[in-house]
């Protein structure tokens, strides 16, 4: 064992299981063969806010192969208190509009759809508030906001600061209703055999599933398992159980027989998740160079009445400038609505959208170039905690992004470049994320022919986690990476994590190598038994005991956009990110992620929105031809780049996590730039051309 | 979903009489917009005629110089076809500005011409609509409209139709070729839809049972001179939010000719007639173009979320035609 490590870290390699997918080898949730099967189908309340007064299932029972439709009436009972979003099929009171009242079984899933059709449902209806807005009466202060944050901070005397500032921001940006859309809905197969769950779910993580579902039907955990080995996204929106899992498991032991379960893309809209609508105020006081003084976030957001969810908007403004005067507020309403969820950099996401804009408005209003300006600010400990940076390479990214974008000779006026019918503009945004880490337990075996097993139940939703665990597994044990096989995605496995929060690799490939530097060492001690040589660790202790350091990953973003001077419409001519991300393991699906992100940003800024009905409460454009996201012909050109960056404070693998910087900054940058090309500040996302079309010029 | 029958007729005759014979009875096209509207449940067929099987799939060029486009072509097949290319590369341009490559393989030209409206109501069996559902309200007219009507609407429905091509074929002067089980006839596109009216669930003005064999477009000396210029939402892969199809045919500097037709402002492919009439016989400039927008758009009644659009179809009309007259050799 003593050949030097082949280095499987830091090279390109494509997804191992990528000619599983594209040939449609892989199998996801609903695509396992299974005897017997049944078809389950969701119904949604028709009513926004009430209880239902009858349920005539005849309609629907007459249609040929339908077996069952379950409602709160005779579906089986689910232990209470555990997930109120899961409670489902148990009581009669409707929430929202869509959330799942019934499931119909068939044998066929065009009977079951059909079925559904026909299932007659009566409403007592009760008045709704179904829209968020800054003078709602019942806007309240949560206790704390995701995932644990303090609801508002204070550090010096925000309000002195603001009032002393030579130069002033104040700005109020809206965003709307952002609904996941994976390419694969939420679905699920469940089996009960002899008191035993199987689910194939469509999941970030089938631990927390497994957890849950024991909760929820009272059973052991070891009763229980979830296999999620190939998930087709989840943006956030699969980060805990949801609706279809429990449905087909409850349907599964009605009917005595697997059912599968699968949303349709409508029905995405609303009860699996979405990212909240904001209402954001940013205050910034600076002096006539650009140095802030005074900065303060207040942000509101929605919730439901069935769960509360608080999006930590305002969290990025805590640690990311200077100022010594700094206040950020978080403020709620329970609105008759599904409860909102993760999406992608939950928080940082909407928050960067405000802050970075403020920021662009900053610069203007001082004549400071806005890369200068986010130099000038730049802060040597965490503003909010005090604490020192484990790495911060802001400014880095900034510098080494503007001079691959080609900024330096940008000049600042806005609406003042063409090329013929096109107003060109340039933005720059800055970003970050935390870079955190969980928990997890992870197995090696080493077998008697030299080659090695590594199992973790972490979950790959396309990311190329299990490529990235491989590789680093290899090199912690030391061998060919051909050597070695990966586990993923199933609940028998150790229990790890959701792919989530940026933390997937960071915690998964931490118990990872952990394992694999244990069994080298159990190797050296002699030769491996016939039946193979395992161990299993867990990291929960060393997490513990991590040092109190602000971790973050950084980045850059850089845009240009061209307006059309006669309809308004925006085309992103090019799109640069920098980022400084800790180490990266793999370049190909590193530079995936990273774009995706920037992508996802640019469809934010440009085209994504939830446009809500107030009268029924729920969103009219539900499906993919009318909630647009930006599609190849919208990306022109876009690139992704990365510092070198050796952190030794973060994790055994040094990386930070990139499924989430990707996105912070983007759709600021975009809107920056659309300002700089017309002069017009929409503060509204998103930036579609109507909103643009009435301020610019009469033609 | 209904559960239904699926019929693949070997003529036209046939394919007619199956439809005749059965009330709830549908031609299937290409099946890109009735397949997704019968999974919604907004059209519940219990027959489809299948009619991509028919002798109707060619595009043949007529002795006047005027083009028979089948009914059955593929709108890839239809916006490649040499003959379109050269002789109403406008039908090119608009088909190429719609929907995406895997559609244009799937859909056909008399599907593409007899789509339903996007109104996203329509789609939705639990939201009111009086397309769909006669007498149970419009709830468009007070909920999201953006993308509405802003001409020839009504309380009843402010839907607009939603096809590119159809513009073009409607500035062109095109005429369908319809069998019915009265026979043959012919109806110009530019009367196949209605105005939505007290009646918004009656779309078209074409018989009961018709099936549409070929469009018709006749030869058109400026054919050449034309453009399609269409704003939407995302680069591509998006339905209008405003259209404009143009061609222009300039005599030194005055407008010997002129065709103009708007998408996504009515219920029904719109063309400009008062636009035309405005700019015909005069001398082209910028200035008249905006004024012939203008007597147009006089008539324009936007909804509350779409008053923009009068302001993006002058826009578009005025780049439309300065465009095509600085081209036009003089
Ligand atoms: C996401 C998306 C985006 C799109 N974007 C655009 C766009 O930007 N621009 C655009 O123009 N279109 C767009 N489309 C619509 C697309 O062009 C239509 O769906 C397509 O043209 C319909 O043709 P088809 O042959 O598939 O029709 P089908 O779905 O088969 O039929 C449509 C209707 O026509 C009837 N029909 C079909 N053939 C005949 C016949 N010969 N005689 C009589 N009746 C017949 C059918 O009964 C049915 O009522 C888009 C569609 C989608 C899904
Ligand atoms: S506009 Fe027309 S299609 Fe839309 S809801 Fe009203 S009646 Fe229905």
């Amino acid at each position: 064992m003593s050949a030097p490590p082949v280095g499987a870290v830091g090279r390109e390699h494509p997804r191992l299981e990528g000619r599983d997918k594209v040939t449609g080898a892989a199998r996801y949730a609903v695509e396992y063969p299974v005897d017997d099967v049944t078809y389950g189908w969701a119904v949604p309340a028709m009513a926004t806010r009430g209880r239902i007064t009858r349920i005539d299932a005849a309609p629907a029972l007459a249609v040929p192969g339908v077996l069952a439709v379950l409602h709160h009436g005779n579906a089986p009972r689910l232990t209470p208190g555990v997930d109120q979003t899961l409670f489902l099929l148990q009581e009669p009171t409707v929430h929202y509009r869509g959330e799942f009242v019934a499931v119909v079984v068939a044998d066929t899933i065009e009977a079951a759809r059909e079925g559904a059709r026909l299932v007659r449902i009566d409403y007592d209806a009760e008045p709704h508030s179904t829209v968020l807005t800054e003078h709602h009466p019942d806007l309240y202060r949560p206790d704390t906001v995701n995932p644990g944050y303090p609801p508002d901070t204070a550090d010096g005397d925000f309000d002195a600061g603001y009032a002393a500032a030579e130069v002033r921001v104040d700005a109020t940006y809206r965003t709307p209703a952002y609904h996941n859309n994976p390419m694969e809905p939420h679905a699920t197969t469940a089996h009960w055999r002899d008191g035993r769950l199987l689910a194939h779910d469509s999941t970030q993580g089938s631990t927390p599933v497994q957890a849950t579902l024991a909760q929820l039907f009272g059973l052991p955990p070891e009763a229980v398992r979830v296999i999620a080995e190939h998930v087709g996204g989840g943006f956030g929106s699969k980060g805990a159980p949801k609706a279809p899992v429990v449905l087909a498991a409850l349907a599964a032991r009605h009917v005595d027989r697997p059912v599968r379960l699968a949303l349709t893309r409508q029905q995405l809209f609303g009860p699996i998740g979405y990212r909240t609508p904001t209402i954001q105020r940013v205050r910034l006081g600076a002096d006539a160079d650009g140095r802030i003084e005074a900065v303060c976030h207040d942000a509101i957001s929605q919730t439901s009445t069935v769960h509360e969810f608080a999006e930590q908007t305002a969290v990025y403004t805590r640690s990311m400038y200077a100022g010594r005067h700094r206040r950020t507020t978080h403020r709620l309403v329970r609105l008759d609505v599904p409860t909102p969820f993760w999406m992608r950099a939950p928080g940082e996401c909407p928050g960067a959208y405000a802050l970075e804009s403020a920021l662009d408005e900053l610069a203007t209003a001082c004549g400071v170039d806005p890369v200068e300006l986010r130099v000038r600010n730049d802060v040597t400990v965490d503003p909010d905690s005090g604490q020192p940076f484990s790495s911060r390479n802001l400014v880095a990214c900034l510098r080494e992004g503007a001079r691959r974008f080609g900024w330096a000779d940008r000049d600042p006026t806005p609406g003042a470049r063409h090329d013929g019918r096109w107003l060109i503009g340039t933005g720059v945004a800055g970003s970050s994320y935390p870079a955190r880490a969980r928990a997890a337990a992870a197995a090696a075996t080493a077998a008697p022919d030299g080659t090695f097993e590594v199992r973790i139940n972490a979950t790959d939703i396309g990311t190329g986690a299990r490529t990235a665990l491989w590789q680093v597994a290899a090199d912690a044990l030391a061998v060919p990476a051909d050597r070695v096989t990966i586990r993923v995605g199933d609940s028998d496995l150790p229990a790890a994590g959701v792919a989530g929060g940026s933390m997937g690799t960071a915690s998964w490939s931490w118990a990872v190598i952990r394992a694999c530097e244990q069994l080298r060492q159990r190797l050296r001690d002699g030769v491996v038994p016939a039946e193979g040589l395992t161990v299993e660790v867990s990291t929960a202790d060393e997490i513990r005991g991590q040092r109190p350091l602000a971790r973050y990953a950084y980045g850059a973003h850089f845009a240009q956009v061209r307006v059309d001077a006669d309809t308004g419409e925006v085309r992103l001519d090019r799109m640069l990110g920098m980022f400084a991300a800790g180490r990266v393991v793999n370049p190909t699906t590193a530079r995936s992620q990273l774009i995706g992100g920037m992508t996802m940003g640019l469809s934010m800024a440009l085209h994504e929105e939830g446009l809500l009905d107030e009268r029924y409460g729920d969103w009219v454009n539900h499906d993919l031809a009318t909630y647009h996201v930006s599609v190849c012909a919208d990306v022109e050109r876009i690139e992704a780049y990365w510092l070198p960056e050796e952190d030794p404070e973060l994790n055994p693998a040094g990386v930070k996590g990139i499924g989430e910087i990707g996105i912070v900054g983007s759709a600021a940058a975009v809107a920056n730039a659309v300002h700089h090309a017309t002069g017009v500040r929409v503060r509204d996302l998103p930036i579609r051309l109507d909103k643009l079309l009435e301020h610019l010029p009469a033609r | 979903m209904r559960a239904f029958r699926y019929q693949r007729p070997a003529d036209v005759a046939e394919a007619v009489a199956l439809l005749d014979a059965e009330p709830d009875a549908a031609y299937l096209g290409g099946g890109t917009n009735l397949v997704d509207l019968m999974k919604l449940g907004v059209q519940r067929p219990d027959l489809l005629v299948d009619v991509t099987g028919l002798p109707l799939d060619t595009v043949d060029t007529l002795p006047d110089g005027g083009l028979r486009v089948g009914a059955t072509v593929r709108n890839s097949d239809l916006a490649a076809h040499p003959a379109v290319r050269r002789d109403h590369p406008l039908l090119s341009r608009a088909l190429l500005a719609g929907a995406s490559g895997q559609l244009r393989n799937m859909a056909t030209t008399a599907g593409n011409l007899l789509q339903r409206t996007r109104c996203v109501y329509f789609q939705d069996t639990g939201k009111a609509c009086n397309k769909r559902e006669p007498g149970t309200g419009c709830a468009a007219r007070h909920g999201q409209n953006r993308d509405l009507a802003i001409l020839g609407w009504s309380e009843f429905c402010v839907a607009t139709h939603p096809s590119d091509l159809a513009v073009a074929l409607v500035a062109l002067d095109a005429v369908l070729e319809v069998y019915d089980p009265g026979g043959a006839r012919e109806i110009p596109v530019a009367e196949l839809h209605r105005t939505p009216g007290e009646q918004p669930e009656r779309e078209t003005n074409l018989p009961r049972g018709a099936l549409i064999t070929a469009v018709r477009v006749p030869p058109l000396p400026f054919a050449r001179r034309c453009t399609y210029l269409k704003a939407r939402d995302r680069a591509t892969f998006a339905f209008a939010v405003g259209s404009v199809a143009a061609a222009l045919d300039l005599d030194g500097d005055t407008v010997r000719d002129v065709r103009l037709a708007y998408g996504a402002v009515a219920h029904r492919p719109w063309r400009a007639y008062r636009a035309e009439e405005a700019l015909r016989g005069r001398p082209f400039t910028a200035e008249l173009a905006a004024r012939a927008a203008d007597a147009e758009l006089a008539a324009a009644r936007p909804l509350p979320h779409n008053g923009f659009k009068v302001a993006l179809i002058r826009n578009l009309t005025v780049r439309a035609l300065t465009g095509l007259a600085a081209a036009v050799p003089r």
